[in-house]
């Protein structure tokens, strides 16, 4: 099996999947000719064509509603943001006619919204947001954030699939940075499904994208201490798993949650609300969290570390909560 | 109108079809106003009292297979459509048998499968580019439809009007966008927000057709609409309506509408587009007080048995309420190809990934007054562009030709994008260009090896 990047992993699904299916459809601003800011979806134009891989102009409310628009005739378009952060440019959109529409008036969205997020390089406030909470806390909609490239593949083609509209963040710190072997043929990995990374029974490490990385980092450090973690990923944000998290909770009694995503309103409160809930009586400590700080996401590199959550901080944390 | 010879008149049925639409629109809001006074309808009535005309005018024209999305005041076009007084009746009431289910009211609902109905929402615009979507997706399909919907004067304002307009007209959507000018966006009069008269002069900064039509004059609504789409089938969209009408009650039944002057309710009052229509019917011998009769005891009936259907409905059960937020293979979708898939699939879909860009965008002097419309219908004469002989010479090659082929989406080639027409530019000749010209030569300090009175001066 060969290797490859995410962004190739992520590439291979919409090649394979427009392959597949002549009602997936691309569209999004730059991905044809150009073949999008970070290339995701370059080639798609030279083999499927004007009429699937939709160069559109700079505007990410007609792109939604366009493919909301697609999706209502029975096909499957996979739109871009060119940065996540510019969803918030059709949040109405989005939340209210894509997410609201199977509700309200039984009209499935089969669609996908696919972008780079995240920080890590130095992208500043407008190109470095994990926006993942807004939608979250949107019912109709699933968000999905995978953390590999064979997650990132499967999950991409279970999300082209699915009759629901699917937010897919895909963190552009990975992009070019891991490298795994990916099966060749068709695979899917499936939607609101975590993983355990590595096992443990000192405490439960939850995490996912980006972080899901750090956290594994982090785990393999204390256990040069004798601390064995569980590292949980969690690729899917909503629908989330809760059964696994709350089955290596019951077993480890100690929980650390760990995102990138900024500490208020982020998915640890949820995740710490339904531990609380659910198995109050297992737990040894407090719930923690390692999070980015409650600011926008900064520029300059020394800021940046400051803002993210790294190795040391997902360490020191895990051993404050280990001798708890 | 430019090709009114197209338009199939209508049959005498047709005729009084419309008739039948508007009056059971009218008589059907009449009943919600009734309802709601007596406390059974849950949410709001807003009222399309004066605006039945454009609703039914408009979406008579649409084919079966056609799609349309309707705003809150177009129950007409949902009565077109197929829908019955019941759906509307049950949705308002909140009932567990309305389309909805009791999950949303008013004109909010839809069917994708038979009736092509895209359902609403509150925020303003944001059907345009979905319904731009729905027109693309079509056209992908080759079912040869054509999408339509609504737009009130207020909502020309949003930025999903814009966006979704510009994508339509990018893309040479086969889109129908009617702009229901009924003069009051709430409280608001057009002139307070709009600084222009007609709001068709939008179209012209998008590149597309418009047409203004009187609407409150139902057989005129429909010809323009029917023109329109009719080119929009044959690959020449999207076009823009504006029909000029009346907003006859408030913003919904909460709202008395004091705000507006009564002598512009008077004046419009003398408009009424079911009078106004009768009096056609009578005077064209296309009907006798028999017949008027018959059709309203028609509706009578119908309405009487279908609020009666609703009021006696129960209310959705509770639990209801959890249901139904994701399609957990409730739905099977499946796209209605009407074209080889093989079309789509490569290798004939693969091509070379480059663009064409046809003039490489420079400046040419003459440009800025010469346009080009291409082959569009339906402009009212103060739109059509200036074209100097030497410009036209120089544009109609084939390197700009437009799409040939017949409802072909404009894609990857800029060249069939480039005919736009710039109505409004600022030319070389604007005296604007000339004093700002003037200005800069003044402000241009003297050259040191010549005396200042031999600089130049234009």
């Amino acid at each position: 099996m060969p290797e490859i990047t995410m962004l190739e992993a992520i590439r291979q699904a919409l090649f394979e999947e427009m392959d597949r299916d002549p009602a997936v459809v691309a569209i999004g601003e730059d991905i044809g000719v150009y073949g999008g800011a970070f290339k995701a979806t370059e080639g798609l134009l030279a083999r499927f064509g004007h009429e699937r891989v939709i160069d559109t102009p700079i505007s990410e409310t007609a792109i939604v509603g366009a493919a909301c628009g697609m999706s209502y005739l029975g096909l499957r378009p996979v739109a871009e943001m060119q940065f996540i952060d510019f969803i918030a440019c059709c949040f109405n959109q989005v939340t209210n006619f894509v997410a609201k529409s199977h509700y309200r008036c039984g009209a499935p969205v089969p669609m996908v919204l696919r972008g780079p997020s995240g920080g890590g390089v130095h992208g500043g406030p407008f190109h470095s947001a994990n926006p993942e909470m807004y939608f979250v806390h949107t019912p109709g909609l699933k968000v999905v954030y995978p953390s590999t490239a064979y997650d990132a593949k499967g999950l991409l083609k279970s999300a082209i699939r699915d009759n629901n509209p699917v937010l897919f963040f895909e963190h552009k710190f990975l992009y070019r940075r891991i490298k795994e072997e990916v099966p060749a043929g068709d695979y899917t990995v499936p939607i609101g499904k975590a993983v355990v990374r590595r096992q443990g029974s000192d405490l439960t490490i939850v995490s996912y994208a980006a972080m899901a990385h750090v956290a594994l980092e982090a785990a393999a450090t204390l256990a040069k201490d004798g601390i064995e973690a569980d590292v949980i990923d969690l690729r899917t944000l909503l629908p989330l798993d809760s059964e696994t998290i709350l089955a290596s909770v019951k077993n480890t009694n100690r929980l650390l949650i760990v995102h990138e995503d900024t500490r208020t309103g982020g998915i640890a409160g949820e995740i710490a609300a339904i531990v609380c809930e659910s198995a109050f009586e297992h737990l040894d400590a407090p719930i923690a969290r390692v999070t980015a700080l409650d600011t926008p996401v900064p520029y300059s590199p020394p800021l940046e570390e400051r803002f993210l959550p790294n190795a040391e901080k997902v360490v020191a944390a895990a051993r404050e909560l280990a001798k708890y | 109108m430019s090709n009114q010879k197209m338009t199939p008149a209508l049959t005498h049925d047709q005729k009084l079809d419309l008739y039948y639409f508007m009056q059971l629109n009218r008589q059907l809001e009449d009943r919600l106003v009734r309802l709601f006074r007596q406390n059974k309808i849950v949410g709001g009535v807003y009222s399309s009292l004066g605006q039945e005309a454009v609703s039914v005018g408009t979406s008579y024209a649409l084919e079966p297979r056609d799609w349309l999305a309707p705003m809150i005041r177009n129950i007409g076009a949902l009565l077109v459509k197929g829908f019955k007084p019941r759906d509307i009746f049950t949705q308002h009431m909140a009932k567990f048998t309305s389309p909805t289910h009791g999950k949303d009211g008013t004109s909010h609902f839809g069917d994708l499968k038979v009736r092509h109905v895209v359902s609403p929402i509150s925020m303003l615009g944001d059907l345009i580019p979905v319904m731009t979507g729905v027109a693309m997706a079509g056209r992908y399909l080759g079912q040869n439809i054509v999408a339509m919907t609504w737009i009130g004067d207020g909502g020309t304002s949003t930025g999903a009007f814009h966006e979704g307009l510009n994508l339509a007209a990018q893309q040479r959507a086969p889109f129908v966008l009617i702009v229901e000018n009924n003069q009051w966006a709430y409280s608001t009069p057009v002139a307070r927000q709009v600084p222009i008269k007609n709001l068709a002069d939008r179209a012209a900064a998008y590149g597309i057709a418009s047409k203004i039509v009187d609407g409150n004059n139902v057989v005129a609504v429909y010809e323009t609409t029917k023109t329109a789409v009719d080119e929009c089938r044959a690959g020449r969209g999207p076009i823009l309506i504006e029909v000029k009408t009346m907003r006859m009650k408030g913003h919904a039944q909460h709202d008395p509408a004091e705000y507006v002057p009564k002598a512009m309710f008077d004046y419009w009052k003398a408009q009424d587009p079911i009078a106004r229509y009768e009096s056609y019917l009578t005077e064209h011998n296309l009907w006798d007080p028999k017949k008027k009769s018959e059709i309203d005891a028609r509706i009578e009936h119908e309405l009487d048995a279908d609020q009666k259907f609703a009021e006696e409905s129960p209310l959705p059960p509770a639990e209801t309420a959890e249901q139904g937020v994701y399609c957990e293979g409730c739905h099977t979708i499946e796209a209605e190809w009407r074209r080889p898939k093989q079309d789509v699939m490569p290798p004939a879909s693969s091509e070379v990934a480059v663009w064409k860009v046809a003039d490489f965008g420079a400046f040419v002097k003459t440009q800025a007054v010469a346009t080009q419309h291409g082959n569009r219908p339906g402009h009212a004469p103060r739109h059509e562009p200036v074209l100097s002989a030497e410009k036209k010479e120089s544009i109609s090659g084939d390197e700009v030709a437009g799409p040939t082929g017949k409802n072909q989406p404009a894609t990857g080639d800029v060249a069939a994008q480039v005919p736009l027409r710039v109505p409004f530019g600022r030319g070389p000749k604007d005296r604007s260009v000339e004093l700002e010209r003037r200005d800069k030569v003044a402000e241009r300090p003297p050259r040191h090896n010549k005396p200042p009175h031999k600089r130049r001066r234009r």
